[in-house]
């Protein structure tokens, strides 16, 4: 018996962003200069109200070592908990993107981007999330992006009852996605670092 | 703007396994636990939105966008189009596409790239658009020439040109590289393989296409991308939920 056919599409499947990442979403990195502005450089933007924050990290391979052709895009809410999105109710402030793209550095790995730190974003169920960054990393032998969320270790009670975090069966597994807050010159700065396999691998989402 | 619904479900068995051994970067790269499923919430659904402030007209014309004045980058001269559709086939207007490519020797302008080929000097390599009301999208720029990479001890690229596609959603946001029919490296590519549905390879091999080919200046290849569909909602209910 044969049914009807169904008509959909189906998505285009994934590749690896390769080596050479930087040309297309980073050319200066990659050495040249190509357009008059490249994208993803600001997220907050100078008149994002709330905390002025760092988050930095390094993304580790299952040998240890820092991985450094890397690309992450971070995808974020304002202080007030509200996305720079037409479908999402509230208003953000002029300038306010929520989000950026930063590279690993050629040589060291590490990778950091400067924003302000997002307020609690309502869940599914009428559940607030913890505050939260999304981030999607794409490198040469990744073969699909790998969605995480940076949470922060300064939000324990919000954090206590974020429903995503929540779905992690693993109590352990979940210390993956809290950032370490410490401070440098005065200024508020989470450490993430994004493990890819071994020990305490990242929590990965399919979202 | 009308609400619309979660994603649907990404099909894991059309994409590439994260662990793909025959592309041996993979190896170490590749979690081992299973992805957590999400089902979506606002910061999913939501992306970032981008305008026509954000890019300039010759941003996709790799010919010109980086070659001198009155020059213009070498090789065979390709129009590439297609549009962004999701998977109800309903296009995706004003979204960010950006493409980075080798030149027609193989070449990258990239300064890890050690090719012996040799860089064109017109050639930056790169270039971004966006869809118009039709989800349509069109580059000018040269076909790249395959090139061989370290993997096993002879492997070679088939010709291709990387793409990133943003979508509506963060869900949606999607890397992949386009082939060109005919292409005999295809099917021996261990990056090309890392897909385990020949169907799934087909959709990323753009075909020629003649009848969009500029007569005595560029010829025409085809290429669609599809992004994850959206459930339609009956309800008007934003995002924020209540
Ligand atoms: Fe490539």
């Amino acid at each position: 018996m044969i049914p009807q056919k169904l008509d959909y599409l189906k998505e285009s499947a994934s590749q690896t962003a390769g080596p050479y990442v930087h040309i297309g979403l980073a050319p200066g990195a990659a050495g040249f200069e190509i357009y008059k502005k490249e994208l993803g450089w600001d997220i907050a933007g100078p008149n994002a109200k709330g905390e002025r924050i760092r988050v930095e990290g390094l993304v580790i391979d299952a040998f240890g070592s820092p991985v450094k052709d890397v690309l992450l895009e971070a995808w974020q809410a304002n202080a007030d908990g509200v996305y720079a999105h037409p479908e999402h109710a509230g208003e953000v402030e002029e300038g306010f993107r929520g989000w950026g793209r930063v590279i690993t550095n050629f040589e060291t790995g590490e990778w950091g981007f400067d924003t302000v730190k997002p307020g609690r974003v309502m869940g599914r169920n009428g559940k607030a999330m913890a505050p939260h960054i999304n981030l999607w990393i794409v490198a040469r032998g990744i073969n699909v992006g790998l969605n995480t969320r940076v949470y922060f270790s300064d939000e324990e009670a919000a954090n206590a009852e974020d429903p995503v975090i929540n779905l992690i069966e693993w109590e352990r597994r979940r210390a993956t996605l809290i950032a370490k807050r410490g401070e440098r010159d005065g200024k508020p700065v989470y450490r993430f670092d994004v493990r890819l396999q071994g020990e305490d691998e990242t929590v990965f989402f399919d979202i | 703007m009308a609400s619309q619904g979660e994603f649907y479900q990404r099909d894991r068995r059309r994409h590439p396994p994260a662990l793909a051994p025959d592309y041996k970067t993979s190896t170490s790269r590749s979690p081992r636990y299973s992805l957590i499923s999400l089902q979506n919430s606002a910061s999913e659904l939501t992306g970032p939105v981008f305008g026509h402030n954000d890019i300039d007209p010759i941003d996709s014309d790799l010919l010109h966008n980086y070659a001198k004045a009155g020059e213009s980058a070498i090789g065979q001269r390709m129009l590439l189009h297609g549009r962004v559709l999701d998977e109800n086939a309903r296009p995706i207007p004003n979204t960010l596409v950006e493409i980075w490519q080798a030149n027609a020797g193989g070449r990258y302008r990239h300064k890890k790239d050690t090719y012996l080929a040799p860089i064109d000097p017109n050639f930056g390599g790169c270039g971004r658009t966006l869809t118009d009301d039709e989800g349509r999208y069109v580059f000018h720029t040269i076909k790249p020439g395959p090139y061989p990479w370290r993997n096993w001890v002879n492997d070679w690229r088939p010709a291709h040109i990387h793409v990133s596609v943003f979508g509506a959603g963060f869900a949606q946001r999607l890397i992949t590289q386009c082939y060109f029919e005919g292409d005999p490296l295809i099917p021996i590519c261990p990056i090309v393989q890392t897909i385990p549905d020949p169907q799934a390879i087909e959709q990323l091999t753009a075909a020629m296409d003649l009848n969009a080919s500029a007569p005595l200046d560029m010829l025409a290849y085809k290429f669609d991308i599809v992004l994850r569909g959206r459930r339609s909602t009956v309800f008007a209910n934003r995002l924020e939920g209540n």
